[in-house]
């Protein structure tokens, strides 16, 4: 077994309300897993069960073999849909924060020669984000797509064993969102990252996925809505040859394994 | 035109502004003279020629008691309580708020001692810490702590507690700890809040002063209002009075400008 993290039977309950039902679940290292599902299916609660936000009622939860606490930590990087950067910091030094925390844990700030290596490293991310020309900037003075950009920047720093996206591009513009695509596909390539996405476009959902995970309810109440959770009904391996690369004739490509991957789904549910 | 979408320009405004000001001005000065024109002893609305012979005594001449020019003696007791009470509160507002802001269980500690403080009005205290501290300093800007401190307090504590979740959580992924997130990511982001409460503090810590002062006292600003009361001197009063102004209008001025330039971020993107 070489699952990264590995979900066993996850329940997460509020009091009557049941948002999670059995949820079991091996993610891969290396995978891109979108996570799709009607509003109010728990994408978001597993999404925060997995970073450690909150705690499941039931069930186990393992990275690389040992049991996750029950906290977030540095092992899991995360970007929310907003508020994930410090406002009250440059971009540069949102990106170093993660280093300051680290490696001085009494006044979290860096000097001398520390100070020069984790503002190098720190450039060279925000390079790779195409940050490169703002890293002086503050959050106030960026555009949206800029502060995902920041956000992604910050947790990889980390080097983070797993990337998870909250809907990281639901409140950027189309044009904006299709060069996000392309940045975290190649982000993804370069860095081997393992990500698992929470988003509501299901477009999105399978031209950047290699696997898609579709939470619904198995049953459902009428007279009882809250009595049964939502589960992964649907688990998709997408079979990706190569991932897209930044050349926007791949679009194309991606967008047809879209449509292959939203006629798979199809044909599931007519089952 | 909509008068919710007339701008007034800056000079115009500060015309305009001034306006109002001058208004009352002049219409104290034809109240004055005409009560001096039926009794040329008046002294409930002194004219200005008036005021100035009295200041220039309290002005320029040192008091034979005390070897002090008394104006200024007055000035100097006033703002050394004033700040004095105004730095403890401040400190404490940041220290103690910071801390019921950011950590639950401080919060649920002491959370509700703070409410039962501030729900205490603070001038019926006065006579426990007269007698508690003695009729000295110490009483008197115990006082303005007591008066304003519980209500910055809170105001920090509410405004770290509002924080957005997704900061803390990001922080944590970067690997800060509970330390770290209170003196990198709330403690920066408090101070622009700190100044305001400060500026809102201002007031009530005057009215607390000059209530001390009023009480027991031998020099301060109020001291000197209450003392030439008994002799109708509104001739001292009037210019002590717009001298009190004066000094609260630019302490402020400081702290909006001390604001804008420590903390540029808290002010909108324009710097």
């Amino acid at each position: 077994m070489n699952a990264l993290l590995s979900l066993s039977n996850i329940w997460v309950e509020y009091g009557e309300k049941i948002v999670l039902e059995n949820v079991t679940l091996d993610i891969e290292t290396g995978s891109f897993v979108s996570i799709i599902g009607p509003s109010g299916a728990g994408k978001s609660s597993l999404l925060r069960v997995i970073l450690g936000q909150e705690v499941p009622t039931r069930g186990r939860m393992l990275l690389e073999g040992k049991p996750l606490a029950a906290e977030c930590g540095p092992d899991r990087g995360v970007v929310f849909q907003r508020y994930s950067v410090f406002p009250h910091l440059s971009a540069l030094r949102n990106t170093v924060f993660g280093l300051e925390c680290e490696k001085a844990p009494l006044s979290a700030r860096l000097f001398g020669s520390a100070r020069t290596a984790a503002r190098t490293e720190a450039v060279e991310m925000l390079t790779a984000v195409g940050l490169g020309d703002s890293l002086h900037l503050y959050p106030a003075q960026m555009s949206g797509g800029m502060l995902q950009r920041l956000a992604i920047a910050q947790a990889l720093i980390k080097r983070p064993r797993i990337l998870l996206l909250d809907e990281p591009f639901g409140a950027l513009d189309p044009g904006i969102r299709v060069d996000m695509h392309r940045l975290i596909t190649r982000l993804w390539r370069d860095y081997s990252l393992t990500i698992i996405m929470v988003t509501h476009d299901i477009r999105e959902a399978f031209t950047l996925g290699t696997r898609v995970l579709a939470l619904d309810k198995r049953r459902h109440d009428p007279h009882a809505p809250n009595r049964y959770g939502a589960t992964a009904i649907y688990d998709l391996p997408l079979h990706r040859a190569d991932p897209p690369s930044d050349d926007p004739a791949d679009d194309k490509a991606s967008n047809q394994q879209a449509e292959t991957g939203q006629q798979t789904k199809e044909t599931i549910g007519h089952e | 035109m909509r008068w919710v979408n007339r701008q007034i320009p800056r000079s115009p405004s500060v015309v305009l502004g001034a306006l109002p000001i001058l208004l009352l001005i002049l219409c104290y000065l034809f109240l004055a003279a005409q009560r001096h024109a039926a009794n040329p002893m008046d002294k409930v609305l002194p004219l200005p020629d008036m005021m100035a012979a009295a200041m220039a005594n309290l002005l320029f001449t040192t008091d034979q008691l005390t070897g002090q020019i008394v104006f200024w003696a007055d000035t100097v007791a006033s703002l050394q309580r004033l700040g004095l009470g105004l730095g403890i509160a401040t400190l404490s507002a940041l220290l103690i708020g910071l801390l019921l802001g950011v950590l639950p269980p401080v919060r649920a500690t002491f959370g509700p001692l703070v409410t039962a403080i501030a729900v205490i009005p603070p001038i019926a205290l006065l006579p426990i810490l007269f007698i508690a501290l003695g009729l000295g300093e110490t009483a008197k800007v115990a006082l303005i702590v007591i008066g304003i401190a519980p209500v910055m307090v809170r105001d920090i504590a509410a405004y770290v507690a509002q924080l957005p979740r997704e900061q803390i959580i990001k922080a944590q992924t970067l690997g800060a700890s509970s330390w770290q997130i209170i003196i990198r990511v709330a403690l920066p982001q408090a101070m622009p809040r700190l100044l305001h409460a400060m500026r809102l503090s201002l007031g009530p810590a005057w009215v607390f002063l000059i209530s001390a002062e009023a009480i027991a006292s031998d020099v301060g600003l109020g001291y000197r209002i209450f003392l030439v009361r008994r002799y109708l001197a509104m001739d001292v009063i009037i210019p002590y009075v717009a001298w009190i102004a004066l000094l609260a209008i630019v302490m402020d001025v400081v702290l909006v400008v001390l604001s804008r330039r420590m903390f540029p971020w808290a002010h909108g993107a324009g710097h």
